[in-house]
C-alpha cells in the first residue's frame, strides 16, 4: 500500500500504462513538459519521449480525430480534455465517429481510445473550468465512461480504460485531484472491474448513489445522518455508462429509499436514468419517490456562487428527510 | 485556351477559369434569373482586390497541371512527365478500363434506385480521372480514407463493387472490410475522416521507428495515406485541423480534394476565395492543382505526392479541378441551382473522351478494345444488380452485437427484452418464430 494522490495515482496508472503497452501513447494540450495544467502527466515526456506523451496542437477535435486514426492503425492513444467546458470542439468527433465505428464497421472495426476529461465544480474557477457533461455522452451508445472517486480506483481504473477495447471515457474529479489515499499498486483487488458499482458504506433506511466529486460528500452526509440515528447506505457508481444497476437495485430492495446525487443539473441527467430504471425493478421495495440531489437548470454559475449551485452535505441530508417523510 | 503545356496560370489568386469557359461573363443571359456560380463575374472590383491582394501577398498565379488535355493531346511537364512517361500502354488501357467500368456502375446504381432498389445513390459521373487516377497512384500499403462519392477509388483498391452498395441498401453501414482493402468506410459526417487519415498517418510514422529498432532488416515497405475530402468540405474545422497536425508532425498523408464546384447546390466561391492548392502554404507544405478531368495527370501528381509522404517530407495537398456532371444524389436536382450550358462546357472536357482521342490517336486501342470495354462495363453492371437484388436484409440481433466489443449489461439486458418479446409473436412472425426455436 501507497499512500498518493487522485492526481499522483492517474500518473502512475498513466506510467505503469506506457511501461506495458508499447503500443500506448498520451496526447493532449500541455501534456509534455508542463505534465500538463493539472500536473498529471509530470515527468511522462522525461521518461517516454515525445513519440510518446505527444504535445498536441491546440484543436480538441483534432486530438480525437487523429487519435481515431491512431487506434486504427493498432495504436491504443489516452487523450487528455484540458476542462470538461473544451471537450466540445471534439464532441463531433467522440459522437458520430469514436462511439459509431465499431457498430457501422459490423464490428469488424475497433476504436480503443481513452479521453480524460478533469470535470466538477467548486475550484473557484471561471467559465467552462467546472461543468459536469457526462449525461451527454452517457447518452451516446458505443461509449462507456467511468469515473474514480479515490485514488486506488483512480490508479486502477485509468489503466483498464486503456485495455477496454471499446472507447472509455475516464471524468476525472479534479476538486479531488489532490485528496490522498491508499493505493494497493499490487493489485486491484475488489477494483478489478471498473464497470461495477461499489457499497461504501452499509445501511438500512436510505440509500445514496454519488459518483466522482461527490462520493466524498455522499460519505460525510452518511455520517451526519448515523448522529442522528439514521443508517444510510452509500454507493459509489464508479461507471456512468454502463451503470451497475444490480448493485443499485439490490441496495434499494434493502432500504426502499434512494436519493442520487452528482453536480450536473438534475435535468435530463444521470439520477433521472437511475430513478426510472429503479421504479421499473424496485417498484415494490421503494417507501418514497427516488430524489435527486444536483445542479439547477442553469449554465454553471459564477464562482462566487457556485457553494449555492453545487450539492453539498445538507442538500443531501434534506433528501434525506423528505425520503424518510413518505 | 486550354493548353496542353501542363501550364495554365490563372488571372492572380484567384480561381477563375473564365478562360476556360469563354462565355462564362454573360452566362447569366438569357435564364432570367441571376444563379451562384463557380465563377467570378470579372468585375473591376474583383480585378482591384486581386491587384491588392497580389499586392499584399506577392501570391504567384495558381497553375494547374495538365498533360492530356480535352483534345487528347499529350503536352508535357517540367515535373510530372517523368512519372506521366513510366505509364505503359497497358497502364493506360487499364485507366480507360477502369474509368469505364466504374462510370457505367454509375449508372446502373443510378437506375438501382430509381427502381426502389436502394434508398439513395452518389454519383461520381464526371470525377473518374481524379477517382481512378489517384487510386491507382496508391501502392497496397497505402490507406485511403474516403468521404462518400469515392466508388471510383474503392474499385482501385479492389473492393466489391456490389458490397458498396450495401450501404445505399439498407443493409449495413459498410459491406467491405478496411483491413482487406486498406480502403475505410465511407464517412457521412463532412471532413471527419482527413483526421483520421492523419492520425493513421501518425501511427505509420510510429510503426517505423519500432520496426526500425527492432528489426532494421525487416522493415516493410513504407507507407502513406490519402484523405479524401470535397471542395464544400473544405470549410469544414476539421480538414484545418488536419492539415495543422499533419504538418506540425509530417504526417505522410496526401490531402486528395477533389473540387467538384458544387457542394449540393453552393458554388466553390462561397467556400473560398483562393484557389483551394494555395491553402497548403499556410500550413506548410505542397499544395498542387491538377486537371481532375486528365487521369495521367492526376496518376503522376499523386504518385509524386504519395512518394513525397512516404519519403518523410510531411504531406502534400492535391486539389483535383474536376466537375460533379450529375446530382449532389439521386435526392438532388442541379436545375435549381446551376446552367445547363456549365454542365455542358464541362462535359467538352470529359475524362474519358480524352484518354479515347489519345489512345486512338497513339495506336494504343482500337474499336475492338472499346467494344470489349463496354461489354465489361455491361457484364460488371448485371453482376452488381445481380447482386445487390440478393443482398439479405440484415437481423437487429447484428447491431445488438456490434454496439461495444465487449460484454455490455445493458445491451445484453435490451437484448434479452427483445427476444423475449419477440418470441411472443412465435408462429405469427417468422424470424420471431426461428429465433425462439434457436433457443435464443
Amino acid at each position: 500500500m501507497t499512500t498518493m494522490t487522485i492526481a499522483k495515482a492517474i500518473n502512475e496508472g498513466l506510467r505503469a500504462t506506457l511501461a506495458a503497452n508499447p503500443k500506448s501513447l498520451l496526447m493532449g494540450e500541455d501534456i509534455g513538459p508542463l505534465g500538463g495544467v493539472y500536473r498529471v502527466t509530470d515527468g511522462l515526456i522525461g521518461e517516454f519521449g515525445p513519440d510518446r506523451v505527444v504535445d498536441t496542437p491546440l484543436a480538441e477535435s483534432g486530438i480525437i480525430g487523429t487519435a481515431i486514426g491512431l487506434a486504427l492503425r493498432g495504436y491504443s492513444p489516452v487523450c487528455e480534455i484540458q476542462f470538461d467546458g473544451f471537450v466540445f470542439p471534439g464532441f463531433n468527433q467522440i459522437t458520430t465517429q469514436l462511439a459509431k465505428i465499431h457498430s457501422r464497421s459490423s464490428g469488424k472495426l475497433s476504436v480503443p481510445v481513452v479521453i480524460r476529461i478533469p470535470y466538477g465544480g467548486g475550484i473557484g474557477s471561471i467559465e467552462h473550468h467546472s461543468e459536469s457533461p457526462e449525461a451527454l455522452f452517457a447518452h451516446t451508445a458505443g461509449l462507456r465512461i467511468i469515473t474514480p472517486s479515490n485514488p486506488h480506483d483512480a490508479y486502477w481504473m485509468i489503466q483498464q480504460a486503456v485495455q477496454c477495447q471499446d472507447p472509455v471515457i475516464v471524468f476525472e474529479p479534479k476538486r479531488r485531484y489532490w485528496l490522498k489515499g491508499e493505493v494497493d499498486v499490487e493489485a486491484p483487488g475488489p477494483s478489478e472491474d471498473p464497470f461495477k458499482a461499489h457499497v461504501l458504506r452499509e445501511g438500512t433506511d436510505a440509500t445514496v448513489v454519488a459518483y466522482g466529486p461527490l462520493v466524498p460528500v455522499a460519505l460525510a452526509a452518511a455520517n451526519a445522518a448515523e448522529e442522528d440515528g439514521r443508517s444510510v447506505e452509500v454507493i459509489d457508481l464508479r461507471s456512468i455508462s454502463p451503470i451497475d444497476f444490480d448493485t443499485v437495485t439490490a441496495s434499494v430492495r434493502k432500504t426502499g429509499r434512494l436519493i442520487v446525487t452528482h453536480e450536473a443539473p438534475t435535468f435530463g441527467g444521470i439520477g433521472g436514468e437511475i430513478a426510472a430504471r429503479i421504479s421499473e425493478r424496485a417498484f415494490h421495495s421503494l417507501e418514497a419517490p427516488v430524489i435527486r440531489v444536483g445542479g439547477f437548470h442553469m449554465p454553471y454559475p459564477v464562482a462566487k456562487v457556485e457553494e449555492d449551485y453545487l450539492p453539498d452535505i445538507d442538500r443531501i441530508l434534506e433528501a434525506l428527510d423528505r425520503a424518510l417523510s413518505y | 485556351m486550354y493548353a496542353a503545356t501542363g501550364m495554365y496560370s490563372f488571372r492572380g489568386i484567384y480561381p477563375s477559369d473564365i478562360a476556360l469557359h469563354p462565355d462564362a461573363a454573360s452566362k447569366e443571359n438569357g435564364m432570367g434569373t441571376h444563379l451562384p456560380s463557380t465563377e467570378f463575374d470579372g468585375t473591376a472590383v474583383d480585378d482591384q482586390r486581386e491587384a491588392d491582394a497580389e499586392a499584399v501577398m506577392g501570391e504567384p498565379a495558381a497553375r494547374m497541371v495538365q498533360l492530356l488535355g480535352p483534345d487528347g493531346k499529350l503536352g508535357t511537364d517540367p515535373v510530372f512527365s517523368g512519372y506521366a512517361d513510366k505509364l505503359t500502354p497497358e497502364d493506360l488501357r487499364g485507366l480507360y478500363a477502369d474509368m469505364a467500368a466504374i462510370r457505367r456502375f454509375d449508372v446502373e446504381a443510378t437506375a438501382l434506385q430509381r427502381q426502389g432498389q436502394l434508398a439513395l445513390w452518389v454519383p461520381l459521373t464526371g470525377q473518374e480521372a481524379a477517382q481512378i487516377g489517384s487510386g491507382r497512384a496508391s501502392q497496397p500499403q497505402d490507406y485511403i480514407f474516403p468521404t462518400y462519392r469515392e466508388h471510383g477509388v474503392a474499385l482501385t483498391r479492389n473492393v466489391d463493387l456490389a458490397e458498396l452498395l450495401r450501404q445505399f441498401r439498407g443493409v449495413s453501414n459498410g459491406g467491405w472490410n478496411p483491413k482487406d482493402t486498406n480502403f475505410h468506410l465511407y464517412t457521412l459526417v463532412l471532413a471527419a475522416q482527413t483526421l483520421h487519415a492523419v492520425g493513421y498517418a501518425m501511427g505509420i510514422q510510429r510503426d517505423q521507428k519500432l520496426a526500425a529498432a527492432s528489426d532494421p532488416a525487416g522493415r516493410e515497405p513504407d507507407a502513406a495515406v490519402i484523405a479524401y475530402f470535397g471542395d464544400g468540405a473544405s470549410s469544414e474545422g476539421d480538414v484545418h485541423e488536419s492539415m495543422v497536425f499533419a504538418s506540425s508532425y509530417k504526417a505522410p498523408v496526401v490531402f486528395f480534394c477533389q473540387n467538384n464546384h458544387w457542394a449540393i447546390s453552393v458554388p466553390t466561391n462561397v467556400q473560398t476565395r483562393v484557389p483551394l492548392s494555395n491553402r497548403a502554404k499556410g500550413y506548410g507544405f505542397p499544395g498542387i492543382r491538377v486537371d481532375g478531368n486528365d487521369v495521367i495527370a492526376v496518376h503522376a501528381v499523386t504518385e509524386w505526392a504519395l512518394e513525397h509522404a512516404r519519403q518523410g517530407n510531411g504531406p502534400v495537398l492535391i486539389e483535383a479541378f474536376t466537375y460533379r456532371v450529375g446530382a449532389h444524389t439521386t435526392a438532388d436536382d442541379p436545375t435549381k441551382y446551376r446552367q445547363s450550358a456549365e454542365e455542358d462546357a464541362w462535359r467538352a472536357k470529359d475524362p474519358l473522351a480524352r484518354l479515347e482521342k489519345y489512345l486512338r490517336a497513339e495506336g494504343l486501342a482500337d474499336d475492338a478494345y472499346f467494344a470489349k470495354v463496354k461489354a465489361d462495363g455491361d457484364e460488371l453492371a448485371a453482376y452488381v444488380r445481380r447482386t445487390a437484388h440478393d443482398l439479405e436484409d440484415p437481423d437487429i440481433r447484428q447491431a445488438f452485437a456490434s454496439v461495444y466489443r465487449e460484454a455490455h449489461p445493458l445491451v445484453a439486458e435490451e437484448l434479452a427484452w427483445f427476444e423475449e418479446y419477440s418470441a411472443g409473436f412465435a408462429g405469427g412472425d417468422e424470424s420471431a418464430g426461428q429465433a425462439a426455436e434457436a433457443g435464443h
